[in-house]
């Protein structure tokens, strides 16, 4: 069995994890998650940033609570795109320098690889083809998946990510940030019919997706109503959005599982947490007999587990990267 | 200079977007604002299409920085999501503006970043239709 140290700094969060080649996870930090006491002092409101300040103490505290020294580690992995490139090139140097004094080799994950593999963690076995639908703030995606060399982008937004429509409708109702789980909450109270928002690029065989539009509507929506009007109708103008954004997620992933007669479905990334995503991709794919997966909400959020998930079947293949190896911000998946 | 350029249709905003995609030149900065929803990022697809990027110009709300490359390197910035202006610095924005051009979504919390020479173009919301007020002291014709 091996053990593979890995490292997650595409955006906010810093995040360390070990985790073996059974996809059994030893430990998996994340940066905003860890209590302020632990890292000595107080966390600046900003310290979602400062993955310089955060990676060699969570990286000992990975460690410790894995039980593990560096010894016990036999390769290290890394995400190298998408993502800020400033953040990113700080766990990519971190991670070189160590595999490079570890003298241990060096893995490089493709942040939405990452999200892909999260689900090898709940369900080892699974093998692809499949499809895969990542939904987050900065990600939407369906991504068909048949190996980990071989996987096309179906689709992808043309404008704002799905959690960022959360986000934006959640501001400008004023519910606060972050939008998703609010709206999930309010939503379950309201009629998702009360009013019907736009689906935008809703052609059959059409696989983008397209929120800004989405947003404009709400705004103008909005916009047009009295404040009465907007507080004793809140949770039905609220369940009217999230039904239209989860109508374009479902419909398109479908309409393509349809065409590609795929018979898995993953969802990652943290809006797949939402409650009316899930029912309704349970619904529409059980329709057509398809399964759907969804993994544990704290794989779906930016963490190095799901970095280390994907880095496990690299090891297998000895796919690893040299000490050349850089960060780059382009956007969306790319075979390293 | 200062212009007001009235926007009836998205049209309208394509030929706002290549008149000055045409007068771009390397180091140069657009601060836009606008409200949520006011059409900034339609904007920026539309410059950015005129500098001839092929790529997908999507929100970086999330992201805080797209990079796309076209006639130049372009840099998208959106501070949407920032509270504070030391938040700024931590993203190291004064190493990106250097070089290419650089759009600035959210631009109130890097104020103290821009230089006379910006380009701030307000996309107001009016009752039917946009409204387009540039600010410069850089030349130039629209």
């Amino acid at each position: 069995m091996i053990k593979i140290l890995a490292f997650e700094t595409s955006c906010d969060d810093t995040s360390v994890a070990v985790i073996d080649s059974n996809y059994c996870v030893h430990s998996n930090l994340i940066s905003s998650q860890v209590a302020h006491e632990d890292f000595g002092g107080v966390v600046p409101e900003l310290a979602s940033r400062l993955h310089l300040k955060n990676i060699v103490h969570l990286t000992e505290m990975a460690l410790k609570k894995a039980n593990c020294e560096f010894n016990d580690i036999n390769a290290v992995a890394v995400s190298i795109n998408p993502g800020l490139i400033g953040s990113l090139l700080v766990g990519v140097s971190f991670a070189k320098s160590l595999a490079y004094s570890l003298q241990k080799p060096l893995i490089a994950v493709n942040h939405m690889l990452g999200h892909i593999y999260a689900n090898k963690i709940e369900n080892p076995y699974l093998e692809p083809p499949y499809l895969a639908l990542i939904v987050s703030g900065g990600h939407t995606e369906i991504v068909d998946f048949r190996a980990i060399d071989d996987f096309t982008i179906i689709g992808r937004t043309r404008d704002d990510a799905a959690g960022e429509a959360f986000d934006k409708t959640a501001k400008l109702l004023n519910l606060g940030y972050p939008g998703g789980p609010v709206i999930d909450k309010i939503a379950k109270n309201g009629d998702s019919k009360f009013h019907r928002f736009p689906r935008a690029l809703n052609q059959k065989d059409e696989y983008d997706f397209s929120f800004s539009g989405l947003k404009t509507s709400v705004k103008n929506y909005v916009q047009s109503k009295n404040e009465e009007f907007l507080k004793q109708h809140l949770a039905d103008i609220v369940a009217s959005v999230q039904m239209a954004i989860v109508d374009s997620l479902v419909t398109k992933t479908i309409n393509y599982a349809k065409k590609s007669g795929a018979k898995n479905i993953i969802v990652a990334g943290g809006v797949s947490a939402n409650s009316l995503l899930r029912k309704k991709m349970e619904e529409a794919s059980f329709g057509i007999g398809c399964n759907v997966f969804v993994p544990p909400l704290k794989y779906c959020m930016d963490n190095a587990a799901m970095i280390g998930a994907a880095a496990i079947e690299k090891y297998e293949r000895k796919e690893f990267a040299n000490l050349q190896l850089n960060a780059f911000s382009t956007k969306g998946t790319r075979f390293i | 200079m200062k212009k007001i350029i009235e926007l009836f249709s998205e049209k309208d905003t394509e030929k706002f977007a290549e008149k000055l995609a045409l007068q771009l030149e390397n180091g140069d900065v657009i601060a836009l604002y606008g409200e949520l929803g006011a059409g900034k990022t339609f904007f920026t697809q539309k410059l950015c299409s005129f500098l001839k990027v092929t790529e997908n110009v999507s929100s970086p709300s999330y992201v805080l920085m797209n990079e796309y490359s076209g006639i130049m390197p372009i840099i998208h910035l959106d501070l949407y999501r920032l509270n504070s202006e030391d938040e700024v610095l931590e993203l190291g924005l004064y190493d990106v503006i250097e070089s290419g051009l650089t759009i600035i979504e959210w631009p109130k919390l890097a104020e103290k970043l821009l230089t006379k020479d910006v380009i701030r173009i307000y996309i107001n919301y009016k009752n039917k239709h946009r409204e387009a007020i540039i600010k410069t002291e850089k030349e130039i014709l629209l």
